[in-house]
């Protein structure tokens, strides 16, 4: 089991380092030139030199990599070039929002798409599967953001039950109602692809659970249909458990247009106002959190596997 | 077939046998599939006396496993149709509510199946396998439970059984995994154990073992078994009696000696012969020249007549009635009409 965590461990971090280069590349690959949103057009060319060697970067490009992570690896992320704040900072608050949004919105998605595909996978090939899978399929293909805003024309504007922007007063953490109301919105509009996703792995795990033949062993021996209900769950939690982690890490970061709809002071929003103002430092900084986070989830859920699947457990 | 003809009960059981365990008429299965129904099994009936191996033989595709688990009630309902009535320790099979077919499973009748790696969860250990079972049919606290799942795979003869409790399937050989699915089975101490080619999963050396404790465990509880293979030699050695499928119908039944010793029908003649080779022993059915016949589009008359090397014309008219024939029951028109050489003594 150790020798199993050991291996993970060795897996990934090749995997975080070669993503690290990759987002640190990134301001080469994008287009136009990084010191354009900073200077004025009519700029000097000492001016020029003097920024560049403000942001390192009249050296060279290893170079300049070797510096940048080893900042980055002691929580320094540099400066956001639009508003000059720390961009460690400025991802600490926006990462709380998003955590909370992307957790509520996977509970939310993984609750629904476990219970539907759970009966979908019962009634496999009936119309109740067919119409399930239906609505599953449109919660994976809705534009996000049309879905949130069809949301805030009902619930906020025309039923005036939910307010439609921001985060609500006072930090992240605070717990009240009025807080929660700010939540419910976006995490439901976020919720609808891991739904689907969730919903179609399920119901294609389940289905194929019930045809296996030691499914058909516990029929044999007398066991009701809650024992094998028991059975199967455990029998398709890892799979099951994987597909919901995978989906966190795509809701932290696949969340800018729903951040942006609602206003949600989130990582989401920030790569958004990062992007639209050419502010290389914030970019770099939020993809690469974004990314160390994804892959730091897929380890989490490796780490997990066994505890469910005792085939992992002992090989 | 003809009930009326065999006056109630299956033919070739004119011998007299002790209060009959289970008791099958004129079961047909019949599963809905695009290519129309296909007709499994066609009108199967058969008696098993209390402690008595009957042994189902035939090719693959025969309708043995199916036969097997009609009488479990384990086809998928939606889409199969099932005739014939099934009794087994007195109780319509057919007819079972829920709770009493919970029962039924496992309690009376249990079913050896033939790949344990599949039919065993793989995320649980042997232990809470046999002990959920037995906590499903007797009254007993878990390590009541646990207790009697140590005394099952202890009987079974598992090496270090205490610490096999707390394994799981994966982590055994293929010879132990099918020693813990008959200790599983036989922990409810059921009358009757349907084993669907036990061994075909195993190595040659390991199904010889297994297949002697499974008889030896059968004799000394008194339980009645049906034992599908597709090994003669396995048929000679473990089975009272014999009923030998083909295309959905038993074509030949009778004591094994009988039937092996002096087959009577072109289909077990010529299951015998491809076998044979001085031998019955470990020999598989195969090189049977053609192939069985299109379950949905049986044909009319004899199913083998198409293989037979003596079909005659009036083979095609009417499927042959199982009929007693020479101290044994045999469906097949020609051999109906020929006298035997050799009277069998019964
Ligand atoms: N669930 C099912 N649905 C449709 N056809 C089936 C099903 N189970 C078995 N059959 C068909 O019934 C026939 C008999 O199968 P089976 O009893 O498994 O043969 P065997 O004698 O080899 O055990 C085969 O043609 C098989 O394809
Ligand atoms: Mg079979």
């Amino acid at each position: 089991m150790f020798a199993y965590f050991l291996k993970r461990l060795a897996f990934v971090l090749p995997i975080a380092l070669a993503v690290s280069a990759l987002c640190f590349s990134l301001v080469y690959l994008a287009p136009g030139d990084p010191l354009s949103a900073v200077l004025p057009s009519d700029a000097s060319q000492e001016t020029i030199e003097q920024v560049k060697a403000d942001y390192g970067l009249d050296r060279p490009i290893p170079v300049q990599y070797v510096i940048w992570l080893g900042k980055a690896l002691q929580g320094d992320l540099g400066k956001s070039i639009s508003n000059g704040r720390a961009v460690a900072a400025e991802i600490g608050n926006a990462i709380g929002n998003s955590l909370m949004l992307a957790v509520l919105a996977a509970s939310l998605g993984f609750t629904l798409g476990a219970l539907l595909g759970i009966v979908a996978g019962y009634a496999h090939g009936s119309w109740l599967d067919r119409l399930l899978s239906t609505v599953a399929i449109a919660g994976v293909s809705v534009p996000h953001y049309w879905l949130g805003i069809v949301l805030v024309a009902v619930f906020s504007v025309k039923l005036n039950m939910l307010p439609a922007m921001g985060n609500g007063p006072g930090g992240p953490w605070v717990w009240s109602w009025e807080h929660f109301s700010y939540l419910i919105l976006p995490a439901v509009t976020l919720s609808a692809i891991p739904a689907g996703i969730v919903m179609r792995s399920v119901r294609a795990l389940v289905a194929d659970t019930l045809k296996s033949e030691f499914v058909t062993g516990l029929v044999a021996k007398g066991m009701g249909h809650a024992t094998v209900f028991r059975h199967l769950a455990r029998n398709i939690a890892p799979t099951a458990l994987a597909v919901v982690g995978v989906q966190l890490g795509y809701l932290m970061a696949g969340s800018i247009l729903v951040e942006t709809v609602f206003a949600w002071p989130g990582t989401g929003l920030l790569l958004n106002n990062a992007i639209q103002q050419r502010d290389i430092p914030l970019l770099q900084g939020t993809i690469l959190v974004l990314a160390m986070f994804f892959v730091l989830l897929n380890l989490i859920v490796d780490m997990l596997q066994p505890l469910f699947d005792p085939r992992i457990r002992r090989s | 077939m003809n009930g009326t003809a065999m006056n109630g009960t299956a033919v070739g059981d004119d011998v007299k046998r002790p209060a009959m365990l289970a008791s099958v008429r004129e079961l047909s299965v019949r599963f809905a599939s695009p290519q129309g129904a296909v007709h499994a099994v066609n009108g199967v009936s058969f008696d098993l006396a209390a402690g008595e191996v009957l042994g189902l033989i035939g090719e693959s595709g025969s309708g043995k496993s199916v036969t097997l688990r009609a009488l479990m009630r384990l086809l998928p309902e939606s889409r199969t149709r099932i005739d014939g009535s099934i009794i087994v320790g007195g109780r319509n099979v057919m007819s079972l509510s829920r709770g009493l077919l919970n029962e039924y499973r496992g309690g009376t009748t249990a079913m050896i199946f033939q790949d344990p790696s599949l039919a065993l969860d793989p995320v649980y250990t042997i232990g809470q396998q046999i002990a959920e079972a037995i906590r499903q049919h007797l009254d007993v606290s878990r390590s009541e439970a646990r207790a009697r799942a140590l005394e099952a795979l202890e009987m079974v003869r598992i090496p270090s059984a205490r610490e096999r409790l707390d394994s799981y399937p994966h982590e055994m050989s293929g010879g132990m995994r099918q020693r813990a699915m008959i200790a599983l089975a036989l922990a409810m101490k059921p009358r009757l154990i349907l084993a669907d080619e036990p061994t075909t999963a195993l190595d040659a050396t390991v199904q010889i073992q297994v297949l002697l404790l499974l008889r030896e465990l059968q004799q000394q509880m008194g339980t009645s078994a049906i034992f599908v293979t597709h090994d003669l030699g396995v048929a000679a050695e473990i089975c009272d009696r014999i009923a030998v499928m083909y295309a959905g119908r038993i074509v030949e039944t009778g004591t094994a000696t009988e039937v092996l010793r002096s087959p009577r029908h072109p289909y077990t003649q010529a299951l015998m012969a491809s076998t044979i080779h001085g031998s019955m022993r470990g020999q598989r059915i195969e090189g049977l020249a053609g192939s069985p016949p299109d379950l949905a589009r049986l044909p009319a008359g004899c199913a083998f007549r198409a293989r037979c090397t003596r079909a005659q014309a009036g083979c095609a008219d009417a499927v042959p009635e199982l009929l007693p024939h020479a101290g044994h029951a045999v469906a097949c028109h020609v051999a109906q009409a020929t006298q035997p050489l050799r009277a069998v003594p019964a």
